[in-house]
Order: structure tokens, then C-alpha cells, then sequence
């Protein structure tokens, strides 16, 4: 994959972008799915639940509460980690139970607790809360990091059908000082310790942040992108504060299958929401072997460019070139019919100064003087759907893809769409002609088209996941009379498809860049 | 090539006394060469290769013509330039009359990927600039294939048909890139499949690659080309 896309294209979207419903929360939980839904608990008893994972809704008090619990999946049982008091300000441990199912209308749903995982005496340099399970999936071997402020993050390693210490007269291990809120990942040949750094519980004056280290073994040492152990205070950073969301803290993986991840924490203060905390969902990005969170797409007006091909999705039709079609100079010839163009220099209102444009440097001896290759002598204006739409089809008209040329059919205004629903982490989308309302939409073989309107049927709702190399995969909500789900796909350079998502190919990664 | 960087370098051979000439090329055991890249077919048919591509061919003689943008190249392939030319399967040495000029469609096989059709002319001594070419070939596809794609290049712009369907349409001045134009899926019949083209160039190289995509967007193999239908 071509990482090197990511600082391109992480500019482009705006940080603050908070999911939809009841989202309050706090310390959640890893997100978990159970039959299509989606869970995640948080401090004091608090859980929420999703359909889709765009909008929450409140959930049910699981039997075992505490402070910060984490949530994980192993065979048909989850397993939820959540730590206790034992009466002491360091004095706490890490409490164990688990379900079958987290639905709670199911028969099958019932909390069994299970023996204590870790605890801290009060005395020691380790603060037994704010657990967070692994499962390696190299070796099939559970682990639980914990702790806080007050000494190590430690680890522990558990059994996998149990869910409870595997060696309770060991020692733990510690792997990290000054943070708290950890979790662990594994991606690629190395282990990444997550570990929430700076203050929490203060509203927006929180200076949570998510930071990182890895090392080849599960044990540690894990070192950041600076070379610093994490049990020397080191860390770099994967998130921090940004827009109107402050401190995040507490991360967790939702793995998407396809090399598609994200991440869900909590937003210490959602300004948006009168300062509450809230539960957030990102991309995980990846670049150069580190974790980089990736943004949650606001809208905009974008090329919408393939990574495979070079081109750009358009609706095909007739282009005409921004600023009219090219004369050879000022007082030149017309270029020669079928050439760029093709219908002589026909003047449009794109070859008029733009309004309050300075105009540019005088033509005259030196450079190129005017000619092919000297321009109007001032700026040329963007093109909009307005000045060129009116020889359109009015119709239905199929996508396409051609060299971007800063054209009006290649322009697409990318809106929320609300109340349409949505996926982990975003809402659907309508993709239209910017300044129109035509929209593109899957058709029922499975292609494209660009219909005169947008209806809000689920063939025209598109879903948008940042992939780890910070470009897009877009996918229709739905495409009539096909079960199989399918992305955006680039088959050639001037021609664009629905296909089943391909992670070892580039033909479904599109970049979304500001025209 | 862009068309004025085209005219620049017509213009500098021009100047240097470069000119273009036609050379036919010796003839081979029983081939004729028809420049570099191109010779008369001298099997029943061809079979696609790994690569897929399509490299008999069926080539008429240029007609004249002028623009390369989507609404005139469109203008061009729904004219009518001789009688049933969505639909003809000529014979190798058949003529047409197009605007009271004899024109004749001939069978050639190309060394490449593409079939270059600037060879075409100086081989035939005909123009390359500011035409079109009608080409028409055929599929035989050995059981019925659902969802494949045709995949096109072509310079300059194109219009294809499979089996009398309008399929791709690629517009503008452009170069061959292999896969450039793809359709959508489409059905490849058993048996014979007919594949046509209207490439149309304004200035400099000219030339087109065809070959079917599979439903992974893989070529396919092993179809037979010939340039007969079975009945013919």
C-alpha cells in the first residue's frame, strides 16, 4: 500500500465530527458486535448500543459495573474486565465476567462472574484499574494490560477459555510509566502498547491523548518512533485534541475486516455537547509501521481521484475546458477542428476576468509573450455546474472517468445525509454534481450512473471508510438485486465500477482532493 | 501525443527532411509484412495469449474526418459511411465506397498488444491524420461467459461494439493505454462474438488494443479470433 498518500490527504476533513444519538460516556469499553449489533460499556454501569454504529441509544447495565471496563470476544464468550475499588486510593483490582450473548433479550444473556485478574495493594507501584484485553493473533494467547498515574502499566496473561489469570503466583510485567487507559494491538509483525496520556476527568480543560510504542514481543519493552521506552515515559502520539473535541482517551480496536480498522475512545469534552464525554470512532491509518488516526469525513466538494488509474470520476458528458476552449494567443489562430476542444475558440463566460480579479502581467517581449502558450492575461475563474450544464443531458447519464481538468462534471459535493442512517463510525452520504442535484447512484447490474436527482434511495447513500493508507473506500448503501456488498472500483482509466472490495488492490482506493 | 506537441515535432521532421515512407516490407514464408508490426494472417484463426489481447483484425481503409471530442466522435459513429456497418463481416479484400472513394477492408495480424494503424497506412498508403478507421473482428468464446468486460486503448478517440451493442465510447485526444475504455459487464455468447470498432485520430501516431476481461478483471485466454463466422 502506498502510505505515502497519508499526509496528503488527512488535511482535508475536519476533526470535529461526533457520532449520532445518545453518545454520552466514559473510559468505554472496546466497541464489541453481537448479531449485527454494536456494544460498548463505560464507567459507572454505562453502556450504549447501535444498530449501525453511527447512531447510540442507551443499553442495559450489565451485572458487573466499575470504572473502565473493556470488553473482548473469544470463542462464544465475552469477556468484560472492569476495575473495582477495594477500599485504598491505589487499593483496587481488575474484576472478571462473562456472557454469551450482550443482547439482553436473549435467552442465552447472563453475567457470570469470575475470579479477580489483578489487583494493587495500595502500597505497590501499580494501580490496578483501566483494563484492556488481547487476544494475539499470532498465538492464540490472551493478555490484560493495566494500570494507571500511580506506578507501571502491567501485564498480565490470561487463559482463553476462562477468561481469568493464567498464572495468578507470577509476577506482572510492567511495561509503561505515566499513563493509563492501555490496550494492546497487534498488526504486521510488532505489538502496540496504547496508553492514554495527560489529565483526565476535567471537562476541556482534559489533556487526555492516545500514545503509542511497539515492540517485536508481547512482553515489551516498547519503544515509541523516538526511540523511548515507554517505561522511561515515552509515547508517541496517535491522537490528541482537535477541533471541538477534547482529550481522547481509552482506545480501542474495531477491526473491519480487509485491512479496514478503526479506533473508538471517548472525547473527554464534546464542545458541541455542552462539554460531556462522549464516544468517539476514527480511522486507523497506518504509515511506516505506526498508528495514525484518520479522520471521519465531514463533506465537501472533492475530485474524487483513483489511485489505480490516475483519473478522475466524472459524469460523462461533453467537457468543456475551463476558461472556454484555448485560442492559440490573442489574436492567433483558432486551433484546428478535432483537436483540444475541437470546436474552434468559441468565448465562455469562463474567459472573462474573474469579478475583481487583478488582471496579469502585461504581455510583451520576454517570456512567451502571448501566443500558444501565454494564457488569457488573467485568472480564469473556476468552472461551475452553471456555466457549463445547460447542453447536459437532462437525463440519466453514465459515470465516467477522465484526466482531471478542473471541470464541472468532475466536481462532487459529498454531504451527510441525515437521518439516512449509517455505518461504524459515519453517516451516510449523498456524492453529487456540485452546484446540481444530480447524484451518482449504483445501478441494479452493478454499475454507475448519475441520475437527475437525489431521492434518498439506498442506491444512492454511500458509505466512506478511510483505508490505511488515507485514501477511500466508497461503497453504495445498497445495490437492487445484489446481496454481495461492492466498492467504488477503477477498472480502467476511464471507466468506474461496483466490485467486491479487494485489499490487496489499489482499484477501490480513491483520494479525495479539494479541487 | 498531444495534438500541438504532434504538430511541433510534424513540423522539426519537416524541417530536417525526415520524411514518412511507406515500406511493405519483404515478404516472409508465407506471410506478407505490412511494416513492422503488422502481416497478413496466414491461419484459420488466433488464439488469445496470456495477455488476452485481440490481434486479428479486419481494418477498412480511412475515411476523412475531423474532431475527437465526445459529441462529434458520437456524431461520427451513428453516420451512416456505407451500408450495414454495425453489422458487416467482410471479407479480406472487399471494398466500400465512402463519399465516391473506394475503400478496402484488409485482414491483419499484429506482432504487438495493439494494432498500429500509422503502420496501416504507410503500408497501404493511406492517410493516419485526421480519419477514422473501422476495424471489426470475431470472438469465439469456446461456452458462454456472464459478467466479462471488453477493455480498450486506443489513440485517438474510440467507439466499440460487441455484437451489434454500442459498449465503450473514449473521447478526446488520447493515447493507447491498455484498459483505458472498459464496458460494463457483458455476456459473451458460445461461440462467435463480433467485436467493431470507429477509431478516430486528428494528428500524429494512431493505433488500438482490445482484449476481455474476466470477472476478476483478469484477460482472458484462450478465446479464438477469427475473421469469418462459422457460416460464412
Amino acid at each position: 500500500m502506498k502510505y505515502v498518500l497519508l499526509t496528503l490527504f488527512l488535511t482535508l476533513t475536519s476533526a470535529a465530527f461526533a457520532l449520532n444519538g445518545a453518545i454520552g460516556i466514559h473510559d468505554p469499553s472496546t466497541v464489541v458486535q453481537d448479531h449485527g449489533k454494536y456494544y460498548v460499556y463505560g464507567t459507572g454501569g454505562g453502556s450504549l448500543v447501535s444498530d449501525d454504529g453511527w447512531t447510540w441509544r442507551a443499553g442495559v447495565r450489565p451485572a458487573l459495573t466499575g470504572a473502565a471496563p473493556d470488553v473482548i470476544h473469544i470463542g462464544d464468550r465475552y469477556y468484560m474486565y472492569v476495575a473495582v475499588g477495594l477500599g485504598g486510593e491505589t487499593k483496587a483490582g481488575v474484576a472478571m465476567a462473562w456472557n454469551k450473548t450482550l443482547d439482553p433479550k436473549s435467552p442465552d444473556y447472563k453475567w457470570v462472574k469470575g475470579a479477580m485478574v489483578a489487583s494493587s495493594n495500595g502500597v505497590e507501584d501499580s494501580n490496578a484499574i483501566d483494563p484492556g484485553a488481547f487476544l494475539d493473533p499470532t498465538t492464540g494467547r490472551m493478555w490484560l494490560v493495566y494500570g494507571s498515574y500511580v506506578g507501571y502499566i502491567r501485564l498480565v496473561e490470561l487463559n482463553p477459555k476462562t477468561g481469568e489469570d493464567l498464572n495468578p503466583k507470577e509476577k506482572p510485567i510492567d511495561l509503561a510509566i505515566n499513563c493509563e487507559a492501555s490496550d494492546m494491538i497487534y498488526h504486521d509483525g510488532w505489538y502496540y502498547l496504547l496508553a492514554t496520556h495527560g489529565s483526565c476527568c476535567r471537562g476541556a480543560d482534559s489533556g487526555y491523548n492516545i500514545r503509542v510504542g511497539r515492540s517485536r514481543k508481547v512482553t515489551g519493552p516498547y519503544i515509541d518512533a523516538e526511540g523511548v521506552d515507554m517505561i522511561q515515559g515515552g509515547g508517541t502520539q496517535l491522537i490528541g485534541s482537535g477541533g471541538r473535541l477534547i482529550g481522547p482517551g481509552h482506545f480501542g480496536l474495531i477491526n473491519l475486516g480487509n485491512g479496514v480498522e478503526k479506533f473508538s475512545m471517548h472525547w473527554e469534552a464534546d464542545l458541541d455537547k455542552g462539554g460531556s464525554s462522549v464516544l468517539g470512532i476514527r480511522p486507523l491509518l497506518w504509515r511506516n509501521g505506526w498508528p495514525v488516526a484518520g479522520e471521519v469525513l465531514t463533506g465537501g466538494t472533492f475530485e474524487i481521484h483513483s489511485v489505480h488509474t490516475g483519473t478522475s470520476l466524472d459524469m460523462a458528458v461533453e467537457g468543456v475546458p475551463v476558461g472556454g476552449p484555448r485560442r492559440f494567443g490573442f489574436g492567433g489562430p483558432r486551433p484546428p477542428a478535432g483537436s483540444r476542444g475541437g470546436r474552434g475558440a468559441r468565448p465562455s463566460p469562463g474567459a472573462r476576468p474573474a469579478p475583481g480579479a487583478r488582471p496579469g502581467p502585461p504581455r510583451g517581449p520576454g517570456g512567451f509573450g502571448g501566443g500558444m502558450f501565454g494564457g488569457t492575461g488573467h485568472p480564469i475563474p473556476d468552472q461551475t455546474a452553471a456555466d457549463v450544464s445547460k447542453n447536459w443531458p437532462a437525463g440519466t447519464v453514465n459515470a465516467g472517468m477522465s484526466n482531471y481538468l478542473c471541470q464541472a462534471q468532475q466536481k462532487w459535493q459529498i454531504t451527510p445525509v441525515p437521518d439516512a442512517g449509517g455505518y461504524i463510525g459515519g453517516p451516510y452520504f449523498k456524492i453529487t454534481i456540485a452546484g446540481t442535484d444530480r447524484a451518482l447512484a449504483a445501478t441494479a447490474d452493478a454499475e454507475l450512473a448519475v441520475v437527475p436527482a437525489f431521492t434518498g434511495a439506498p442506491e444512492q447513500l454511500w458509505r466512506l471508510d478511510q483505508l490505511a493508507d488515507g485514501s477511500w473506500r466508497i461503497m453504495p448503501k445498497a445495490v437492487p438485486n445484489w446481496k454481495e456488498p461492492v466498492a467504488l472500483s477503477a477498472v480502467g482509466a476511464s471507466f468506474a465500477t461496483l466490485s467486491k472490495f479487494d485489499p490487496k488492490s489499489d482499484m477501490q482506493h480513491w483520494l479525495l482532493k479539494t479541487p | 501525443m498531444n495534438v500541438y506537441r504532434k504538430y511541433l515535432i510534424s513540423a522539426l521532421a519537416a524541417f530536417v527532411g525526415l520524411a514518412v515512407v511507406a515500406m511493405p516490407g519483404s515478404a516472409a514464408a508465407a506471410a506478407k509484412s505490412y511494416g513492422s508490426t503488422l502481416t497478413s494472417p496466414t491461419t484459420p484463426a488466433l488464439v488469445t495469449g496470456a495477455n488476452g489481447f485481440i490481434k486479428r483484425w479486419l481494418v477498412l481503409d480511412p475515411v476523412p474526418a475531423r474532431g475527437l471530442t465526445r459529441d462529434l466522435v458520437q456524431a461520427m459513429a451513428k453516420k451512416q459511411y456505407f451500408p450495414d456497418q454495425y453489422t458487416i463481416i467482410p471479407k479480406n479484400g472487399e471494398q466500400e465506397t465512402v463519399d465516391g472513394k473506394t475503400l478496402t477492408w484488409r485482414a491483419v495480424d499484429t506482432k504487438l498488444y495493439n494494432v498500429d494503424l500509422r503502420h496501416y497506412g504507410q503500408a497501404f498508403h493511406q492517410p493516419w491524420t485526421n480519419v477514422l478507421f473501422w476495424a471489426v473482428t470475431i470472438v469465439n468464446s469456446p461456452r458462454e461467459m456472464q459478467n466479462v468486460r471488453l477493455a480498450i486503448g486506443s489513440n485517438a478517440a474510440s467507439v466499440w461494439w460487441l455484437n451489434g451493442q454500442e459498449v465503450i465510447g473514449i473521447y478526446g485526444d488520447r493515447q493507447t493505454v491498455i484498459d483505458d475504455g472498459v464496458s460494463e459487464r457483458v455476456t459473451l455468447k458460445k461461440g462467435s462474438n463480433v467485436v467493431r470498432t470507429m477509431v478516430v485520430n486528428a494528428g500524429g501516431a494512431t493505433d488500438f488494443c482490445a482484449r476481455f476481461l474476466d470477472v476478476n478483471n483478469k484477460p482472458i485466454k484462450g478465446l479464438t479470433v477469427t475473421l469469418r463466422e462459422p457460416h460464412q
